[in-house]
């Protein structure tokens, strides 16, 4: 392969406790830590593994999102990334934008893989990868635990309802990452001083005369009801009790 | 005008989350046709013909298990219908928002609740926010979480009508070469009534048996964290939270699991939660029900002996 595209989201880190707007207008995001969404991590790492196996030249890291994401694509670089590319957007974007975008960028930088995280742990929408196959028409493989090239094809392995099932692609072709795809390194610190000296372009998302509008209306952003603690049970029989009556009233329904 | 919800079935069964979305697919105001795709699809659409509220089933039999031979059927037939339905597992996952996109429509995934045809409440942030969504567009592709809505109740089987549709050719695609299964007779893991599930505490692969055996003696399914399937310990397919199966069983048994928010996000729907962990400072231990402090090595087995195992 000549190019991979990798896209990464910047996202509030997943070890945040997150609390809904008292107006019910979203989720505070103001001065909590931001990081690159957990499976774009993966999608990168499989990446950098396929460059360093000699079965791919160069790999693109994109983000669509404010200035700040930045340093999401610098994460990337610092992974092993060549080049990084910030679609800047101040705004939230829908991720039928999002794809979209993707989508113009693919037509310039003609990779012939493109990897994607298998959801952004914010909306957790899990969309924007297959969406991009769509609109370019290409093959998908979303939640891959292993990626293999052979010959001009693609092996994944990919987790679905019943275990676990092995796909061939031809290229080109989308693939989202799942947790089990590998494990990402931690770059070094001269990696991330290096990171900083690698080409990052930033272009306004406006320059690519999509319709960025969203389709959905966010009426409320609630707080899930909240789950009253419970008691501490004295010892193995009273367990048995609890659990052996439960179990009557489950199959009773 | 009507609704088109996709059938999810494996080895020629239909799914149990089948019927929960066929269901609750009623409150979306039009008539429900049923689509059985894949291998099996003619036995599969005799399952779905008999689910009450169904129009008629249609079948595109043999068709590839693939999001690129599936999108192009469910193009040619979304002009007929308002609402596209998935249950939100692997088949839907993959396929509405590719379907979606060559629509140029925003779908709604991971539905918990359906307020309105066009009005829904879905969870964000692993379930530590639920966002109410109105969508004004011409069409709705939507995928519903079958653990957030109820069974349909036993009634003496319909008979609704079972038409093929013709499948479009698709250009060369995927191809599917191996499937590994996780064997096993335990009940569908996103719709059971009780579920056992295990953390890394077990250790090992052999001695999450343990966790295994008691569900076997309540007749529960098997759950397991990430890090216990990372571990090798349990199959990925029995992975529950964020990024796994989300549940929502009477009965939750949690042994030597910490409850981590990613975990939680997958069992807030639990009606009782049992949770068995030496920590009593661990997350899991403070939302559950009935909490026993103790080594699950000595705890499970006398419990196993005391439920008469
Ligand atoms: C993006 C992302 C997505 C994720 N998605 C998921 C997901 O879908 N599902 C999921 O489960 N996790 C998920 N995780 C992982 C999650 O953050 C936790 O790491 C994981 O749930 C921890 O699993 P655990 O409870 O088995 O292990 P631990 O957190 O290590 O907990 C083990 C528990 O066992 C107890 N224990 C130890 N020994 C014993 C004993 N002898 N007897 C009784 N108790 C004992 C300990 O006190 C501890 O509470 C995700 C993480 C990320 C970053
Ligand atoms: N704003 C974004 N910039 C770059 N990549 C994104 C963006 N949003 C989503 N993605 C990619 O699409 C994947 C799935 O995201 P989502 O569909 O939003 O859950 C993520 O893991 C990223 O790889």
């Amino acid at each position: 392969m000549d190019k991979i595209l990798v896209a990464v989201k910047r996202v509030v880190d997943h070890n945040v406790r997150i609390r809904v707007k008292p107006d019910g207008s979203g989720v505070e995001t103001d001065n909590v830590r931001l990081s690159m969404n957990p499976f774009d991590k993966h999608a990168v790492e499989a990446a950098v593994q396929l460059a360093e196996a000699g079965a791919a030249r160069e790999i693109v890291a994109v983000s669509i999102g404010p200035r700040g994401a930045t340093d999401v694509i610098l994460t990337a670089l610092a992974m092993g990334a060549h080049r990084g590319l910030l679609v800047e957007a101040e705004e939230k974007l829908e991720t039928l934008a999002v794809a979209k975008l993707l989508a113009a960028v693919a037509a310039e930088e003609k990779p012939e893989l493109i990897l994607l995280g298998k959801q952004a742990v914010d909306d957790d929408a899990g969309h924007v990868g297959q969406m991009l196959a769509g609109l370019l028409d290409w093959p998908q493989a979303s939640f891959a635990s292993a990626i293999k090239p052979a010959g001009d094809r693609l092996e994944v392995m990919r987790e679905v309802d019943f275990g676990r099932a092995e796909y061939r692609l031809p290229l080109p072709a989308v693939v989202t990452a799942d947790l089990r795809l590998n494990v990402p390194r931690n770059a070094a610190l001269p990696m991330v001083m290096k990171a900083r000296q690698k080409p990052l372009t930033i272009r306004p998302a406006a320059e690519f005369g999509i319709d960025l509008a969203p389709r959905l209306r966010i009426e409320i952003v609630a707080a899930p009801p909240a789950r009253a603690g419970g008691r501490a049970v004295a010892d193995i029989a009273e367990l048995a009790t609890i659990i052996a009556e439960a179990q009557a009233a489950a199959e009773i329904g | 005008m009507a609704v088109l919800v996709l059938a999810e079935h494996d080895l020629g069964a239909l799914s149990p989350a089948t019927a929960r979305v066929v269901a609750a697919a009623q409150a979306l105001g039009g008539p429900v046709d049923v689509l059985v795709t894949g291998q099996n699809a003619e036995a599969v659409a005799d399952q779905a013909a008999r689910l009450h509220g169904v129009r008629r089933v249609r079948t595109a039999d043999g068709t590839a298990p693939t999001a690129e031979t599936l999108v192009p059927l469910l193009e040619g037939l979304a002009g007929e219908y308002s609402h596209i339905v998935a249950v939100s597992a692997a088949m839907g996952r993959d396929a509405i928002p590719r379907l979606a996109a060559r629509l140029d429509l925003m779908p709604v995934t991971d539905i918990v609740e359906i307020l309105a045809p066009d009005r829904f409440r879905r969870p964000i942030y692993a379930g530590n926010a639920i966002e109410t969504v109105r969508s004004e567009q011409p069409r709705q592709l939507l995928t519903l979480r079958a653990s957030a809505f109820p069974a349909p109740r036993p009634e003496p089987p319909a008979e609704a009508p079972v038409e093929p549709v013709g499948a479009p050719d698709a250009a060369p695609v995927a191809e599917l070469i191996a499937t590994f299964r996780t064997e096993g007779a335990r009940p569908d893991l996103a719709t059971a009534r009780i579920v056992v599930g295990g953390g890394v505490a077990l250790g090992s692969a052999g001695a999450f048996r343990l966790v295994e055996q008691l569900a076997d003696l309540l007749g529960a399914a098997v759950g397991a964290t990430r890090a216990a399937v990372d571990a090798g310990y349990a199959p990925n397919d029995w992975q529950v939270g964020q990024t796994g199966k989300v549940i929502a069983p009477d009965l939750y048994i949690a042994i030597g699991i910490s409850g981590a928010l990613q975990h939680l996000a997958g069992i807030q729907g639990a009606k009782t939660i049992v949770a068995i962990n030496t920590d009593a400072e661990a997350p899991l231990m403070k939302i559950a029900d009935y909490r026993l402090v103790g080594d699950l090595f000595t705890v499970v087995p006398e419990l196993i002996r005391a439920l008469g195992g």
